[in-house]
């Protein structure tokens, strides 16, 4: 199975992810998993904006835009792998 | 292990109680106090409206005077990040010179529950007694999903409701638990939750609670998917945005016109009425001309004002406006700025006061500056009564394509060019004096919701009794000013000359007329006359006081049956000289689009960056950019031959 660890930046498809972990410190990487993007965490890519920046997850049960920039910091693999 | 929670109920204290509500952005914290206070504070379906603390009482909805909510910002946790985060943590800590609250509802959106228990197991953390009230449980099973308040009620030992506050459910039964927040009690469970050190430890927590309780999580709202598809497809929901604005600002002009007609009608009436009856003194024409005719002409836009805040309000309640700044946030992110700043920018385009308090969701001091400083850029509701005077003078309503007319077009260019301006200006300012990295953007797209017809109503004549208000009070006050500007000082009535010819010359030998004269070396390149230069001084206290300036300027030169635009283009049938070419009044247009013309505006960039530095910094910009931009206009649009 494919346990490849990638980050949420680089998902395009609605297959649900699992987060692997949330790289970085200090109060940026804190808010990201305050708002739910914690270790363990189901995730799945929804779409890109227009403009192809930021993109949309959807993340216990609620709606998220990320950008890049932030999307890079949450490692994924496949859930279920 | 000692816990913080309360297991026991506590003594009421002697005082009024006081309840604070927390909850994250946009779980309906501010429907939930207007439901049990009978306030009408403002809430929308997007993070971030409510930006400051806000009391109120049971008193209207429950007769109640024993207990105080307070109403707070949004918050993702208790470890605040932005201005409007901070101001509810010290809430909660007893800040601001009050006591902690006695207790705390904590607000969680049951379509999203797993991600609001988190936030309540802070609030335990602080040792304060809480409930919870589940909101949205409308919509909750709607989509199938489930959840029983009793059994999670049970799991976690303190007061759980589902309520949906804009329908009133379960509104009963919350006035009455607030009442007496010292009888909450909470359970080792719940304890568990407040001992949690990290969010992943609160989230595995919240999971462990829902897991005990018999819950079916809803399913994807297949509306938003559906409508998101749509509206933010790259070119068709381009094109849907673009004809919804062209739209509207056509409406402005077509549809709202007989309304306005018949408003003109009234004034002038109402005006006429003045003169003929009242004894010809100097008191009936300050009521005729500086009070009816002055206010009148900003009045008679009441019309366009409703119909703009009904579109606003409308595209705020949908859920729209977080989709706007989802497109655009690359834009914003080339210019150096983040989501949340565009939408304090959207806020202005109602009044940027409110748009720069809006800017306290921004936790990177520097966006919010940048911000603060560029959102009177944004065509706020005070311009449109000038952009629609002038507009509807010089531009002409020939047809472009379909409905839509070079007067609607102009209006929307207008709206264009105050947007390039605020996010050109961003851009500067980031690279220069502001530069600085940004901090991580999150934006939650909440699901499209119905408004419903009586909220919006309601909030339209919130605002509209607002315009009104400022009509009556600041604009009234200047007019009256200007009226005794315009008439004095006194001379002898001359008997060759009748009474329009005498009029004219105290008008011509005015203190204003004098002012203005003086001010014609720093407009004579645009080619504006004393007339246009006492209406510019007269709008730094408000733009819409520009319209009021030139309707008393006519009347009293007694040209005014004939309506102000047709005045002000010369179109008149009696062949009078135009006071504008059509060159003069698109710079005209363009000053009015960049000029910082408002003296609330200037107060509050002063009370939130907490100084003269900033305000007199964007006063002098922002009309240095007008004064610049309006003579280029008047060059290219003269060498065009307009």
């Amino acid at each position: 199975m494919d346990r490849t660890l990638a980050d949420v930046a680089d998902a395009s498809d609605g297959r649900l992810l699992e987060i692997a972990e949330v790289t970085g410190t200090g109060a940026d990487s804190r808010r990201l998993r305050e708002i739910g993007f914690c270790t363990g965490a189901p995730v799945r890519f929804i779409r890109r904006a227009p403009l192809g920046d930021p993109a949309m997850y959807e993340l216990r049960g609620a709606l998220l835009s990320l950008r890049r920039s932030e999307a890079r910091r949450i490692r994924v693999h496949r859930a279920g792998a | 292990m000692t816990t913080l929670v309360r297991l026991r109920p506590t003594a009421p204290p002697k005082r009024p109680g006081r309840v604070a509500i927390l909850g994250a952005p946009n779980s309906g914290k501010t429907t939930l106090f207007n439901a049990l206070t009978g306030h009408r504070a403002k809430a929308g379906n997007y993070p971030g409206v409510t930006v400051d603390r806000r009391e109120g009482d049971l008193q209207r909805r429950f007769g109640a005077d024993d207990v105080r909510l307070i109403d707070l910002p949004g918050v993702y946790s208790l470890e605040p990040q932005s201005e409007d985060e901070t101001v509810a943590v010290r809430v909660l800590e007893g800040g601001f010179g009050e006591p902690a609250p006695d207790g705390v509802v904590v607000v969680v959106d049951a379509t999203t529950i797993e991600r609001g228990l988190p936030l309540l197991a802070e609030a335990a953390a602080l040792g304060l007694p809480v409930c919870v009230a589940l909101t949205m449980i409308d919509e909750l099973k709607a989509r199938h999903g489930e959840i029983d308040p009793a059994e999670l009620e049970r799991e976690l030992g303190v007061p759980v409701l589902g309520v949906v506050g804009n329908r009133g459910l379960g509104i009963d039964d919350l006035g009455a638990l607030v009442t007496a927040p010292w009888d909450w009690a909470g359970s080792p469970s719940l304890s568990q939750g407040a001992e949690a050190k990290t969010p992943e430890d609160r989230f595995g927590w919240a999971r462990a609670v829902l897991g005990a309780c018999r819950r079916q999580a809803p399913e994807p709202n297949r509306w938003t998917r559906r409508l998101d598809r749509f509206l933010l497809h790259p070119v068709i929901g381009s094109a849907v945005f673009l004809t919804f604005v062209a739209f509207f600002f056509q409406a402005i002009f077509t549809w709202a016109t007989p309304a306005m007609d018949l408003l003109s009608g009234l004034m002038d009436g109402l005006a006429d009425q003045a003169l003929a009856t009242l004894p010809d003194t100097a008191a009936t024409r300050l009521v005729a001309d500086g009070v009816i005719r002055g206010v009148g002409a900003v009045i008679v836009f009441l019309p366009q004002i409703v119909l703009l805040f009904t579109v606003i309000l409308f595209l705020e309640a949908c859920g729209y406006m977080a989709r706007a700044a989802f497109v655009v946030d690359r834009v914003m992110g080339w210019v150096g700025l983040e989501g949340r700043c565009f939408i304090a920018l959207l806020s202005s385009y109602a009044c940027a006061v409110p748009g720069i308090m809006a800017t306290r969701t921004i936790p990177s001091p520097r966006d919010r500056l940048t911000t603060i400083l560029v959102a009177p850029f944004a065509t706020c509701s005070a311009r449109l009564p000038v952009y629609l005077l002038l507009i509807a003078a010089f531009i002409p309503a020939d047809p472009v394509l379909g409905p839509f007319t070079w007067q609607g077009l102009t209006l929307m260019g207008l709206y264009f060019l105050g947007t390039g301006a605020a996010l050109l200006s961003a851009a500067v300012f980031k690279r220069g004096l502001l530069r600085g990295a940004s901090l991580p953007f999150y934006l939650e797209l909440p699901p499209y919701r119905l408004p419903r017809p009586s909220d919006i109503a309601l909030g339209v004549w919130d605002r509209g009794k607002l315009f009104l208000r400022r009509a009556g009070t600041i604009i009234l006050a200047v007019s009256v000013v200007l009226w005794f500007l315009l008439n004095l000082p006194r001379r002898p009535v001359d008997p060759e000359l009748s009474v329009a010819e005498n009029q004219r010359l105290v008008l011509e030998g005015s203190y204003a007329a004098s002012a203005g004269r003086l001010l014609e070396p720093v407009f004579a390149p645009m080619d504006f006359d004393w007339r246009i230069n006492v209406g510019l001084v007269a709008s730094q206290a408000a733009r819409e006081v520009m319209v009021a300036t030139l309707a008393q300027i006519y009347a009293q030169e007694g040209q005014d049956e004939e309506g102000l635009g047709v005045l002000l283009s010369g179109s008149g049938e009696d062949g009078s000289a135009p006071l504008l070419s059509r060159a003069s009044a698109l710079a005209l247009l363009v000053y009015f689009a960049f000029a910082m013309q408002c003296m609330s505006t200037l107060a509050v960039i002063r009370r939130e960056t907490g100084g003269w530095r900033w305000p007199v910094f964007t006063f002098a910009y922002m009309n240095g950019l007008a004064w610049l931009s309006a003579w280029l206009t008047f060059i290219l649009a003269s060498a065009a031959g307009a």
